[in-house]
């Protein structure tokens, strides 16, 4: 015995002029804004992609000719530019490896002991985020050439500028990076699971690696990511710090005035690509990751 | 026949200037099931965390079946914790979670898979071990946590209030639960917990902790009914404390005289030498009479008039005052009177009788001020006359 049919209460309100114009800001207005912001996003890159299939007549790919894949055939066909890739690949995975491997250590020792000079530390490594590219690639220069002077240093370790000076160099601000991502992963580390570990016999190697490292793991890949990414499209520092050695951006600017060659816009695109596959990759493999939800206690 | 499990000698833990532990000296008997029971701060995580090995003692000494274990890390003593948020690993199965422990000391798969299936059944989670702890609920956690630390086969499995966040329900469940597992592996446990219910129904022993040390230690019915303090007697449930004076013997009892001079008998034992005693004893104990009816020989006897009448439902409480103003309180079982339908109301004049062999004597307030009062024992009758 249905008593009667439920008052039909879900009427849209109309009519009202407030409400109108909220509802065509909703309809209109935010995808139309957001639609902008995105495209000045992506418009450089689009570009960047779109002339990487010019073919120029002249010396700069700057305006557009004709379509052509010739470059996307010979990537690397300008003389200079394999060395030069080959050489921004290996400093940045070099310098992500060591910064990342001392990096963890630091903040590991940040956040878990308690020792004398711990603020000073903490202190410092903001430095090398905080201070200008161009003033710490100008001490470096500054401190390599210094270094021919000192009888300890062997001669030749830092001055000619090579390969090891931009290392040493990317390796000092990535560090700091690196600390301060993991540091943040450390500080909201549940301690009571080392707790937990040791007390089911594990030693602190084995707690370290069975525990401590699996969970905070997200935040070192993090942090060797950012590492990556600094060290690769560094120019400033890498500038005051390579010498003779040249690196992908050092390339690209040293070629500026010849004119920029196509193959450029391929390198671009291949990174902007793959970073791009990278976080689309990493974000499904979290989603997953979400759905048995891992990291549920960690609050 | 039973022997000395975990034996605390002077352990004292300073916190700057927090003394968290006070010159603890403990003896815990092998298969006991034995709580600190305290309130917030008294200092039973910090006792428990020393042995286990996760905070080292600022001084004293202590002993796992005899073997001096004070500086020895937590992996190296044969002792697990089951902690309070549980502190599963999250990125582990349950299976792994459980089988963590046999897993560092290298027992072979076959066996680990067997023993890992045994205790799952034994903590009733048979077919959960493929979950990740996320996926579990509470009170599962809880079971996880236990079965992770008891696998281990330890000589002694601490536990620092393992049922503290789970509703009052699934406690008393559990609580059972606790107890059948206990009985059942034949481990001692030390359990830590505030809930003084919670301790006397499970527990073989109990030390009641404030401020740091233990200020009394027995069996829960000794605890109930014969506690020797203010502490202790206003924490594990409702008392009457009426301050007197020792004033000579009769029969097997002692005297003592109140404030207006009417003497209590309570057995002489209680009062072991001192003069100044609080007297005690629990509303459940006494019996109100009309000033009419005949007293049972030698009982104890106050007047009083009915200031508050309580219905509850299995018993019926009520406020009591006396002449100079000391509020007793009452339980009466809903018997008799409740039958007729006639239950003291307030206004009568009743006279309330008890044995003197449930009474009991505190130390007074020398040892226990009024801090130990107000943090701890609420539900002392304060009976200060004014
Ligand atoms: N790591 C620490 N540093 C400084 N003081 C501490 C530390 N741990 C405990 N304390 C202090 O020691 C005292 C006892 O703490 P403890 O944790 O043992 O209390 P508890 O009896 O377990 O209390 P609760 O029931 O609230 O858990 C408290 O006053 C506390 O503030
Ligand atoms: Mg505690």
């Amino acid at each position: 015995m249905v008593a009667s049919a439920a008052p039909n209460h879900i009427q849209k309100p109309r009519g009202h002029l407030g409400r109108r114009l909220v509802r065509s800001v909703d309809r209109w207005i935010l995808p139309l804004y957001a639609f902008v912001a995105v495209l000045y996003l992506a418009i450089p890159v689009l570009v960047m992609i779109a002339f990487s299939f010019n073919d120029p007549t002249g010396r700069s790919n700057l305006t557009w000719k004709a379509f052509s894949i010739n470059a996307w055939l010979d990537p690397l066909g300008k003389p200079g530019l394999a060395q030069a890739v080959t050489t921004s690949i290996s400093i940045a995975v070099l310098s992500t490896i060591i910064a990342t491997i001392l990096g963890l250590l630091i903040g590991l020792a940040l956040v878990r002991h308690a020792f004398r000079g711990r603020g000073i530390v903490n202190l410092l490594i903001f430095l090398p985020m905080s201070t200008p590219e161009i003033v710490l690639g100008v001490s470096l220069l500054t401190l390599f050439i210094a270094s021919t002077q000192w009888s300890f240093v062997p001669k030749g370790t830092f001055f000619p500028l090579s390969f090891t000076t931009i290392l040493i160099a990317h390796v000092m601000f990535n560090i700091s990076y690196v600390v301060v991502t993991i540091r943040a992963r450390l500080q909201g580390f549940p301690r009571h699971l080392e707790e937990a570990a040791a007390d089911l016999g594990a030693n602190e190697w084995t707690t370290f690696w069975r525990v401590t490292f699996p969970l905070i793991l997200p935040g070192v890949i993090a942090a060797a990511l950012l590492a990556f990414s600094l060290s690769i499209d560094d120019y400033v520092i890498t500038e005051f710090t390579s010498g003779q050695t040249q690196t992908f951006p050092i390339f690209i600017f040293g070629s500026q005035l010849r004119g920029i060659p196509v193959q450029v816009n391929v390198i671009g695109t291949i990174i902007f690509v793959s970073a791009v596959l990278f976080v689309v990759i990493s974000t499904l493999l979290q989603r997953r990751q979400r759905l048995d939800p891992v990291e549920a206690e960690e609050e | 026949m039973s022997t000395i499990d975990v034996r605390l000698v002077e352990v004292t833990k300073v916190f700057g200037q927090d003394v968290a532990v006070d010159h603890v000296n403990l003896e815990v008997l092998d298969g006991e099931f034995f709580s600190l029971l305290g309130p917030s701060g008294c200092g039973k995580t910090t006792t428990l965390r020393m042995i286990g090995g996760f905070e080292e003692p600022t001084s004293g000494l202590i002993e796992l079946n005899g073997e001096d274990v004070t500086w020895l890390p937590p992996y190296r003593r044969n002792v697990n914790t089951v902690f309070q948020n549980y502190a599963l690993f999250p990125h582990l199965t349950i299976f792994e979670n459980v089988a963590f422990g046999l897993r560092r000391r290298k027992v072979k798969g076959a066996e680990i898979k067997a023993r890992v299936a045994q205790m799952l059944q034994l903590v009733e989670l048979r077919g959960f071990d493929q979950r990740k702890p996320g996926q579990i609920s509470g009170g599962q956690a809880q079971r996880v946590a236990l079965a992770r630390a008891l696998i281990n086969r330890p000589a002694v499995l601490l536990l620092d209030e393992p049922l503290g966040a789970l509703d009052l329900k699934l406690r008393k469940q559990m609580q059972l639960e606790l107890k059948r597992i206990q009985q059942e592996v034949g481990i001692t446990f030390i359990y830590v917990t505030h809930d003084q219910d919670e301790a006397m129904t499970m527990s073989d022993r109990i030390a009641v902790m404030n401020r740091g040390r233990y200020e009394q230690l027995g069996r829960p019915e000794e605890l109930y009914e014969r506690p020797t303090t203010r502490f202790v007697a206003g924490f594990l449930g409702v008392c009457n404390l009426l301050p007197g004076h020792v004033d000579g013997t009769a029969d097997a009892y002692a005297l003592v005289a109140l404030d207006d001079s009417t003497k209590l008998r309570l057995p002489l034992a209680q009062v072991s030498g001192s003069t100044d005693v609080e007297v005690g004893v629990r509303p459940e104990k006494v019996r109100l009479l009309e000033l009419t009816d005949d007293v049972p020989a030698g009982a104890n006897v106050l007047r009083g008039r009915v200031k508050q009448t309580s219905y509850t439902g299995v018993s019926t409480l009520y406020v009591i005052e006396r002449s100079n103003g000391q509020t007793f309180t009452v339980y009466e079982q809903n018997l008799e009177r409740a039958a007729a339908n006639s239950l003291w109301r307030p206004g009568e004049e009743v006279a309330m009788t008890w044995s003197p062999d449930d009474t009991f004597a505190v130390r007074g307030a020398s040892t226990a001020s009024t801090a130990d009062a107000a943090s701890g024992s609420p539900s002392v009758n304060e009976t200060a006359a004014s």
